[in-house]
């Protein structure tokens, strides 16, 4: 299959789907050749591949303390 | 009605009963279905509002919404999708009376649909900052990161990626299309690698000359 080339513009475009696992095939197959040649776009794609990863292990928005039972009395007494 | 119930989920009858339990004064049943989404809707207001204490009122003032509004509710989404709705629009509500949208940053203005947005920098940061910093010192780390992204970026990257909620379900709750919180996602994600990247501190500036060349602007 004849791989057609893309430009660093249309991989920053696609590069959050593409970390999603939603581009089709043929697009697939066009990024994946151009991070192959091109150190800038992966290095664009490591990092963004980084930051969900850290994103979606290393943050926590707690409840203040007593957020539960202050919320609760709220609605008990609404 | 039996047999359309009896194909739904096990999860689905619990929260449908709940509901009309709710319904008709029950409020204990009313919170069973508030507590589990308690984390989420409590990271979405205080994501929008920066600060726990506002975050907790706009909480309490949604739930409220919630309870006096249950009967508009007609099961086609989620229980948990409505709720951090009302919660994301209240937060939203909350930020414009105290103006404090005047304190956002100039990128807000220039955060809009048509514009594009590039990746500032080129550095190779494989190694991830999570290797030199302590736990708690990266989520606070992330928190500012987060807390820097124009709002529109910011609720999609906090109820995409940090609550793992699907597309669709994102652009429900946001009444979005799926394109529109597309973009967004990307926008955040690269703005949060440039938030994060080694290069905010110059470190890189040292390098090789051909990645100042194929900087966009």
């Amino acid at each position: 299959m004849k791989v057609i080339e893309i430009s660093c513009l249309e991989v920053w475009r696609e590069i959050s789907n593409y970390i999603d696992n939603d581009v089709d095939a043929e697009l697939r197959a066009r990024m994946e050749a151009h991070f192959k040649v091109c150190a800038h776009c992966t290095a664009v794609l490591d990092g963004t591949r980084n930051v969900v990863k850290l994103v979606g292990d290393g943050i926590e928005y707690l409840v203040p303390e007593g957020f539960s039972r202050r919320l609760y009395n709220k609605i008990k007494s609404a | 009605m039996r047999v359309m119930e009896a194909t739904k989920s096990h999860l689905e009858i619990k929260e449908a009963e709940l509901i009309q339990r709710a319904c008709n004064g029950d409020k204990e049943a009313f919170y069973s279905l508030v507590h589990p989404c308690e984390g989420a809707i409590y990271s979405v207001a205080v994501s929008i509002l920066n600060n726990p204490e506002d975050a907790e009122e706009a909480v309490q003032e949604a739930v409220l919404k919630a309870l006096s509004h249950l009967t508009d509710f007609r099961g086609e989404a989620k229980f948990s999708t409505w709720l951090i709705r009302i919660t994301i629009n209240e937060a939203r509500l909350k930020l414009r009376r105290d103006r404090r949208h005047l304190y956002e940053s100039v990128d807000e203005q220039r955060a809009s649909e048509h514009g594009e947005y590039f990746p500032k920098d080129f550095a190779d940061w494989r190694e991830v900052p999570s290797e030199a910093l302590q736990r708690k010192e990266l989520g606070e780390a992330l928190k500012r990161a987060i807390a820097s992204l124009p709002l529109k970026y910011r609720e999609v990257l906090i109820l995409r990626d940090v609550q793992q909620l699907r597309i669709e379900e994102v652009a429900r709750i946001l009444g979005i299309t799926e394109g529109s919180v597309k973009t967004r996602l990307l926008r955040a994600r690269l703005q949060m690698r440039d938030a994060l990247a080694p290069g905010i501190d110059g470190s890189w500036n040292s390098g090789k000359q051909e990645y100042r060349k194929v900087r966009p602007w």
